[in-house]
């Protein structure tokens, strides 16, 4: 086969890693940001962090391998995508290394202050995340200053941390904030009972209309700000990735209407899956395009590794990866019960 | 201060923080499995307060693992993606393996084993944390064999710009990586045996729980005595190793100036670097370090001076970390035989001095561990990727001095305080020793 056929192939794998971790942590991440809304005291806060105890690392694993796909897949992708965004890439880093550590220190010494500080920690930690990574691909779609002579190998970069903060990279921003928090809350619906999950039913409704706002923003916005657009108008059959997203959107209401949260819930996934693809069609067959230079536009067919590499990955891809979901799937039915107020009270292992 | 020496300080800090908790990881799921097992074998219920016990020390300790280990997988790409980009095509395949063939399934499994006690029965149960202990013993080995492609480069040839893979196999099978690995590991079975027997001593000074930490001890000593000794054994084959494929970092490791053949093994060396000389040279066994690099009396050694001065890794921390390890690995070596043999008497919780030891123990695998890193990796300078790339051509470009500074600050605070709250943790649930009450799970797992 073609070396173009590999690189296709590693292409959709690489949103389909994207779209994963973003549907898998974004409930983590919503609803540790929300969780000064969802929950009121200490031990709904113990069962919110407890609903996500037994998951939240292994959900942060897809993003490691999506680190390391692109590493693998396509190297000078992730030499400069990283380097590029070093400043705004290290802070995400911090974040996530102190949600990490929040979920398992909270517990551990029993005093008001102790745990307030984990409280606060845990909020701040996850919305930077949630939204840093909104403002990453937002810049992404865009493109980013760059200039790259692949012959010469010479690559050069003139952003800055601030020139990130453009408004498209920010309502990008907003958006993923917004996904995540009407996900996180739906988690937290159907995670956990009493008045927690009728607060996480609550929020999400409240806050879809903000979130159907800004997607429609973000759709407009895209046509001026991005190129987008383009693939879609060449082949208008793509169009069903994001109408699928759209419609999954309005489902979410639906059902959060008709009380029925886990619906809601699924179609949340479906969302967030739908927009990341929506994306990364667009971007096709480029990973990063620069915004000064066509030429300098970071494809998969310029950036990736050889042949052998991408081959060998695959099968390693195609023997591990079902191997992989199946003891996800296992595990999620295995904590597929509520958490209740009496399990963390009486589970001396729980958070 | 340039962009290169500030990504090597961020580097190093990062990731000799990362192996602050790595080895323990890497021991202590290990023996917390075998202590379930144990369990599940006998149904006696001190194995099951054991592994709770240590099984939480055990957590504390992974959950700073974990998070500094995310720093690493994208550090290559941040302050080093000229590197990256270079060798990308076979460095960042085994980056990617490990992620999806071991990372998941230990933090899928450590989850399940955290939380599934009432949900699971004792048998799988104890699986969850074999398999969390597999995977993190896969992940060491995956990224050791990355990490010894940069050290004796295979597999590869130099095309369009950059290294390809042309033997994956090659890889795989690369005997620096396999000798250091089991070297790697050894060490980390070492470090938490001695944990293990620090932390039993220090209740058995003060008459706590006398059963459950004299079964401690005992179980500890045994794998202490082991893997030291298995430590010393590979680290032996590991310089043999080096001797052959790395000469110039050989022959800093031994401040061996001129090469000779029937060189001969100093006791005591003082380098005297600027001089290109040792300044001390005392105690020497004849032939001794020819016949340890090359297993035969008139091998020749390569001395420093054969090499240009700029390939010459930094002779004095080089020589002084190795010696260093070597002595602190004999006395491991040393201590944990004393263990098995006092700790067969009954009475041995009355021998305070050597309880004391043991607890001032704690600290020497964890010196001699960094301590191995800053053999390999000093002197692999000035090489990133041994004979195939200089470090100072590796770094970003896109990347300046405020932004490194700035970051390396950042990860200095806070992986300082960080660091800080986790070993005061861990030393907090240590102390208190373990749960009386196991009823809980008894009461769901059912009993014998
Ligand atoms: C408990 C920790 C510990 C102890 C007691 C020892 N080592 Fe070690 N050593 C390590 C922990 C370690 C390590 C941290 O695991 C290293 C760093 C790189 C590696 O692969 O292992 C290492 C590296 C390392 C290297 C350099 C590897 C390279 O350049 O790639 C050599 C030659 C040795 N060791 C040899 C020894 C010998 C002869 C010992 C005698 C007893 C010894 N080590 C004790
Ligand atoms: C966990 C144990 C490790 C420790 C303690 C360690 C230690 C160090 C130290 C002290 C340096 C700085 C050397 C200098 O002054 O230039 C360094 C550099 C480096 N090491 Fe390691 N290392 C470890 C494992 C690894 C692994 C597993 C890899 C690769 C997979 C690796 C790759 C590198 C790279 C890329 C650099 C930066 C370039 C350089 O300075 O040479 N290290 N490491
Ligand atoms: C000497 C080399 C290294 C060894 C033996 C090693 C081993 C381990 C082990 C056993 C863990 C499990 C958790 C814990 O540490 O407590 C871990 C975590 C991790 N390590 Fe390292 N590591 C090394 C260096 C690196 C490097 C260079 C990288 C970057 C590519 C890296 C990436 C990670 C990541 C991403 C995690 C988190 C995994 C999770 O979320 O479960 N490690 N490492």
């Amino acid at each position: 086969m073609d070396i173009s056929v590999f690189q296709i192939i590693w292409f959709v794998l690489w949103g389909v890693l994207w779209a994963v971790y973003f549907m898998l942590d974004g409930f983590v991440l919503g609803s540790g940001f929300m969780a000064g809304f969802l929950a009121k005291n200490d031990t709904e806060k113990r069962v919110l962090i407890n609903s996500v105890g037994p998951v939240w690392d292994g959900n942060e694993v897809w993003l490691v391998t999506a680190g390391g796909a692109t590493f693998a897949a396509f190297p000078t992708t992730y030499a400069l995508m990283f380097s590029n965004l070093y400043s705004a890439l290290v802070l995400l880093l911090f974040a996530l290394i102190v949600r990490g550590v929040s979920f398992e220190f909270r517990g551990k010494i029993d005093t008001t202050v102790w745990k307030k500080s984990w409280d606060t920690a845990i909020i701040v930690s996850s919305f930077l995340p949630a939204l840093l990574f909104g403002v990453a691909f937002g810049n992404i779609f865009k493109g980013i200053p760059m200039r790259n002579d692949f012959a010469a190998i010479n690559f050069s970069y003139d952003g800055s941390l601030v020139g990130l903060l453009n408004p498209y990279g920010l309502l990008t921003g907003v958006l993923f904030v917004l996904l995540f928090a009407v996900h996180g809350s739906l988690y937290a619906a159907i995670k956990t009972t009493g008045d927690l999950s009728r607060r996480g039913a609550d929020l999400a409704d409240k806050l879809w209309i903000p979130l159907l706002v800004v997607a429609v923003a973000f759709l407009g916005y895209t046509y001026p700000a991005t190129k987008l657009y383009d693939n879609f108008l060449k082949a208008p059959v793509l169009l069903i990735v994001p109408v699928i997203a759209v419609i999954s959107l309005l489902l979410v209401k639906v059902f959060i209407a008709k009380g029925s949260c886990h619906k809601a819930f699924l179609f949340s996934c479906l969302t967030i899956v739908f927009v990341v693809f929506t994306g990364v069609t667009g971007l096709f067959p480029n990973l990063i395009p620069s915004s000064i230079d066509p030429a300098s536009n970071l494809t998969i067919f310029n950036s990736s590794s050889s042949l052998l590499t991408l081959k060998i990955m695959t099968v390693v891809a195609a023997i591990f990866v079902p191997i992989v979901i199946c003891y996800k799937i296992w595990v999620y039915r295995l904590f597929r019960a509520r958490v209740t107020e009496a399990d963390v009270l009486e589970n001396h292992e729980a958070y | 201060m340039n962009v290169v020496t500030l990504s090597q300080w961020q580097f190093a800090s990062t990731i000799m923080f990362h192996w602050i908790f790595v080895p323990l990881t890497l021991g202590l799921s290990i023996m917390t499995a075998w202590m379930e097992t144990r369990y599940v074998m006998t149904g006696d219920e001190l194995w099951l307060r054991m592994t709770k016990f240590w099984g939480k020390l055990f957590l504390i300790n992974f959950a700073l693992g974990v998070v500094t280990g995310i720093t690493m997988e994208f550090q290559f790409g941040l302050n080093w993606s000229e590197y990256s980009r270079f060798v990308g095509d076979i460095f960042g395949a085994p980056l990617a393996i490990e992620a999806t063939v071991a990372f998941f399934m230990e933090s899928v499994f450590i989850g399940v084993w955290i939380f599934g006690w009432n949900k699971l029965s004792k048998k799988i149960h104890a699986v969850t944390i074999w398999l969390t202990a597999l995977a993190t013993n896969l992940s060491a080995l995956i990224i050791l064999l990355a990490n010894a492609w940069m050290q004796h480069p295979v597999g590869y040839v130099i095309r369009n710009g950059r290294a390809e893979m042309n033997d994956f196999l090659a890889v795989l099978t690369n005997e620096y990586g396999l000798i250091k690995f089991a070297h790697a590991l050894m060490s980390g079975y070492a470090l938490a045996a001695f944990v293990i027997m620090g932390v039993s001593a220090w209740h058995l000074l003060r008459n706590n729980e006398t059963d459950f930490f004299k079964r401690s001890f005992r179980m500890a000593a045994n794998w202490a005595f082991v893997a030291s000794l298995l430590v010393g054994l590979t680290g032996d084959f590991h310089a043999a190793e080096i001797a052959e494929k790395q000469p110039e970092k050989f022959a800093a490791m031994e401040s061996v100036w001129e090469t000779k053949r029937n060189a001969g093994m100093s006791l005591l060396i003082i380098p005297d670097a600027k001089n290109e000389r040792n300044a001390v040279e005392v105690f020497t066994i004849p032939s001794m370090l020819s016949y340890m690099a090359f297993r035969e009396a008139d091998g020749e050694i390569k001395g420093l001076k054969d090499f240009p001065k700029e390939m010459r890794p930094p002779v004095t921390p080089v020589f002084l970390s190795f010696r260093l390890m070597v002595g602190l690995g004999t006395f491991m070596i040393l201590v944990s035989l004393a263990g098995i043999v006092i700790s067969r008497k009954e009475s041995f919780t009355d021998n305070r001095l050597f309880l004391s030891l043991m607890v001032f123990s704690i600290p020497v695998p964890y010196i001699a561990e960094q301590l191995g890193w800053l053999v390999a990796e000093l002197g692999r300078q000035p090489w990133i990727v041994y004979g195939v790339m200089k470090t100072v051509d590796a770094v970003s470009k896109s990347i300046s001095v405020t932004q490194v500074a700035l970051s390396l600050l950042g990860f200095t605070l806070l992986y300082g305080v960080l660091g800080a709250i986790d070993i005061f943790l861990l030393v907090k649930y240590a102390k208190k020793g373990p749960d009386t009450d196991i009823s809980n799970i008894i009461k769901v797992q059912g009993r014998g």
